[in-house]
């Protein structure tokens, strides 16, 4: 839609500021200047939909522009793509919306990029300067309905404030704690005919924000003395160790310690999923290994974690025995919910590498060549393995797989041996979401693609076309279900336009799985809104309406080949994978709440641990 | 533990939108600003703000970062934390007719209030003080009699060698 304000006014307004400028500045107009701050900070793709408040914009990127920009069919799934771009790449992701319900649009992708710390920088059309308050047509106040979700938001006033409010922008986004930034641009700030002297910055420095680079060197030391001094020690390995670069990092302190290592759903492929240290994901879900070694260790270091509800059960009886060393370069996820005995702020990465450094270091004084108590170190092994054996989900299928019924497991299981676990894996939300998080095993960081914090049900498609095209040569598969891919269906046609080759695997069970699960497990299996009475679409002839394949699976005998050829069909074509699942699988472990500890989990339908009682 | 009434100052960039991130930090997280008061500093970059808080050790600490996060966010003080000055300044409008004339004049006097304005049935006070001296003032003077109270909220300033600056 088009605003009626956008013609050009008949008296160009004269430049000002000119006589500040060096002689040899190049005149651009606010649009080009955008277009050329974007190309200095290297972007690759932007993602994003016109309308009238950012046609200006738009102009200037047919004219000028080098970047590609991918057209999707709702904003909502240009922020999603953009994210999934930046968590498979680790750069800046780029989405540019237009105003009103552009802007309004973006904002759940945003909010999903804030609870995960992902760096974004989302450019908002707004309407012209002169009608800002007014309720304009497709006028909303983007700065004030953003701020709760994002890092930090500009409104631009001066055309030639442009190039230093986008260094400002990807700096803040993508240092510290990444996160989103807002910057939203009236329509007149970027008319073609108000040319401003262009000078892109090259550094940029703010005196109120000033990330930590480097962790308290003392109390890292205090921490090392406490890790050489541990006997039931686990390393608690978050998102923080992905975003922060820190995978080498923590592999290298954690073979040399011998420690376990369990990771949040967001941390997923920072430790190698089939290492023998990796005990799987704890939490609502973790591996009963996990929870159990959480909950008995006397030592917790944890590394860009932040000790979420889904983590810690009750905050209460969380881990009784453990010393708790938190790394984190954002002092507000510290001792937030669980109090922390050693804080460290620092970044993962340079913190992790000194702790190991500080370690080798007494290590060769004492010229020993590893100064943990082996004994018990060993012994706490013994224990842990002891878990693995009994419940582990690895060590025996948790899941009946007699039955003819499809299990949600097994598809995923079977996702990771056809792939050799080396594809980027993306989720919606919901039970497909934990089976995948659960079961395909994670070697290497950024493959794993959630939204984990805000628990965004559509991200997984939009995310997936933003991870295919920074990675044309990858397996890109979006795992998702039946009820989370019809939240962002329309970017088929983005798939179809762009040809991106994905392959989408639903794991149709006819119901909102978690939701569910939820009503079997507490309300007494009363169903309130979580089927669709037959109304599903048949997904084939849906995605071949949109000129992609689709591929229906109901007989378990032929998963196995079908899968084959829909990784292979996935190379050049977009492949749809609707595969009908027992409808009755639940998701376990599961944490008993409210009032259960770590340790407290459901293990199977009607079968619960059994702690103290 | 034990919730105390803090009074938190900071330096902040004086520009659009900063107010409203810090207020809305407060609604989002469900803290609660008792009082606020907020006006830039010699350097006109710069704004000074000083909110009154209530919460405990934990509650504060948090509050403490979360205000510190915030980029236009320069520096952060809580100034309960050591010996400091705390002021706020009240204008008070109250009815003063027969023999509360007299006994409003003298109230006035004892909290070392000025009359500021006057006609002949209303006083209007200024007074300055701490929030408790203001309180004690409201108390003294009687409901009945307050036609309109309002209160600049509390600012303050650490004694001696203590500065909030850049």
């Amino acid at each position: 839609m088009l605003d009626k304000d956008s013609e050009k006014p008949d008296q160009p307004a004269p430049s000002k500021g000119l006589a500040e400028v060096s002689p040899d500045a190049e005149m651009l107009s606010g649009g080009e200047m955008l277009v050329r701050a974007l190309e200095e900070e290297g972007v690759e793709f932007i993602f994003g939909y016109p309308g009238g408040a950012v046609l200006h914009i738009y102009d200037a990127l047919h004219k000028h522009s080098k970047i590609p920009h991918i057209l999707v069919r709702h904003e909502q799934a240009a922020t999603h793509a953009a994210d999934g771009y930046s968590r498979s790449t680790g750069k800046t992701g780029v989405a540019l919306v237009t105003s009103g319900p552009g802007a309004t649009n973006a904002i759940t992708g945003i909010a999903t990029a804030y609870m995960d710390s992902i760096p974004m920088v989302v450019i908002s059309g707004q309407v012209q300067s002169h009608l800002i308050g007014e309720d304009a047509f497709q006028e909303t106040d983007m700065i004030g309905i953003s701020r709760p979700v994002v890092k930090h938001s500009y409104l631009v006033q001066r055309t030639e404030d442009i190039p230093g409010i986008l260094k400002k922008a990807f700096y803040l986004a993508n240092s510290g704690r990444p996160g989103p930034v807002v910057v939203d641009i009236p329509k007149d700030i970027s008319a073609p005919w108000e040319k401003r002297p262009f000078h892109y910055p090259k550094t940029v420095k703010m005196r109120s924000y000033t990330p930590s680079t480097k962790g308290h060197s003392g109390q890292i030391k205090r921490a090392v003395e406490e890790l050489l001094r541990a006997k039931r020690p686990i390393i608690y390995s978050g998102g923080g160790v992905i975003q922060g670069k820190a995978s080498e990092a923590l592999r290298a302190l954690a073979k040399h310690l011998n420690f376990p290592v369990t990771s949040t759903l967001m941390g997923l492929g920072a430790y190698p999923g089939s290492d023998r240290q990796f005990l799987g994901m704890l939490g609502m879900h973790g591996t009963y290994e996990a929870n159990n070694t959480m909950h008995g260790s006397d030592l917790i270091l944890a590394v860009g974690a932040r000790f979420d509800d889904r983590v810690t059960n009750t905050v209460a009886k969380f881990c009784p025995d453990a010393t708790i060393i938190h790394i984190d370069v954002d002092p507000t996820s510290i001792s937030k919910t669980v109090s922390a005995h050693l804080p460290i702020v620092g970044p993962a990465r340079e913190t992790l590498e000194e702790m190991l450094e500080q370690i080798q270091a007494i290590e060769a004084r004492d010229g020993i060549a590893n100064k943990v108590d082996q004994a018990a170190l060993a012994l706490w092994w013994k224990q842990i393995d002891a878990w693995r054996a009994e419940q582990g989900i690895y060590a025996s299928n948790r899941f009946d797989d007699t039955t003819d019924a499809i299990k949600p497991q097994e598809v995923i299981q079977l996702l990771h041996e056809l792939t050799e676990g080396k594809a980027f894996v993306t989720s919606d939300v919901g039970q497909h979401q934990m089976f995948a998080a659960q079961y395909y095993v994670f070697d290497e960081p950024h493959q794993w693609i959630n939204s984990g914090g805000l628990g965004t049900m559509g991200f997984g498609l939009p995310s997936a076309m933003g991870v295919k095209l920074a990675h044309p040569d990858s397996a890109v598969v979006c795992v998702t279900g039946e009820g989370s891919i019809q939240m962002c269906i329309q970017e088929l046609s983005t798939c179809t336009q762009y040809k991106i080759p994905v392959l989408i695997l639903n794991l149709n069970n006819g119901y909102l799985g978690m939701v569910k699960q939820w009503q079997d497990m507490q309300y007494e299996g009363r169903y309130a809104q979580s089927t669709y009475q037959d109304s599903l679409p048949d997904f084939i002839k849906l995605a071949e309406a949109y000129g992609h394949v689709g591929m229906k699976v109901t007989d378990k005998s032929t998963l196995r080949e079908k899968m084959q050829e829909a990784l292979e069909q996935s190379k050049t074509q977009l492949v749809f994978m609707d595969v009908y699942v027992d409808p009755h699988e639940h998701v376990y472990p599961m944490h008993i709440a409210p009032n259960g500890a770590m340790n407290d989990m459901w293990l199977s339908k009607g079968e619960r641990t059994e702690n103290g009682k | 533990m034990e919730s105390s009434r803090r009074i938190l100052s900071l330096l902040m960039e004086n520009e659009a939108g900063a107010l409203s991130r810090v207020v809305g930090l407060f609604s989002q997280r469900g803290y609660n600003i008792e009082t606020l008061n907020v006006a830039p500093t010699n350097d006109k970059s710069l704004s000074r703000l000083t909110l009154t808080t209530i919460g405990d050790e934990r509650k504060i600490e948090q509050i403490t970062k979360q205000l510190n996060k915030l980029i236009d966010v320069i520096k952060l003080v809580d100034l309960t934390e050591g010996s400091h000055i705390e002021r706020e300044s009240m204008l008070i409008k109250v009815r003063a007719t027969g023999a509360m004339r007299e006994e409003i004049k003298r109230t006035t006097d004892i909290f070392r209030g000025q009359i500021v304005d006057v006609n002949s049935t209303l006083y209007t006070i200024q007074l300055i003080g701490t929030q408790q001296k203001l309180d004690a003032f409201i108390e003294a003077v009687k409901d009945a009699n307050i036609l309109e109270v309002v209160r600049s909220g509390v600012s303050g300033i650490a004694r001696g060698e203590k500065i909030l600056s850049l």
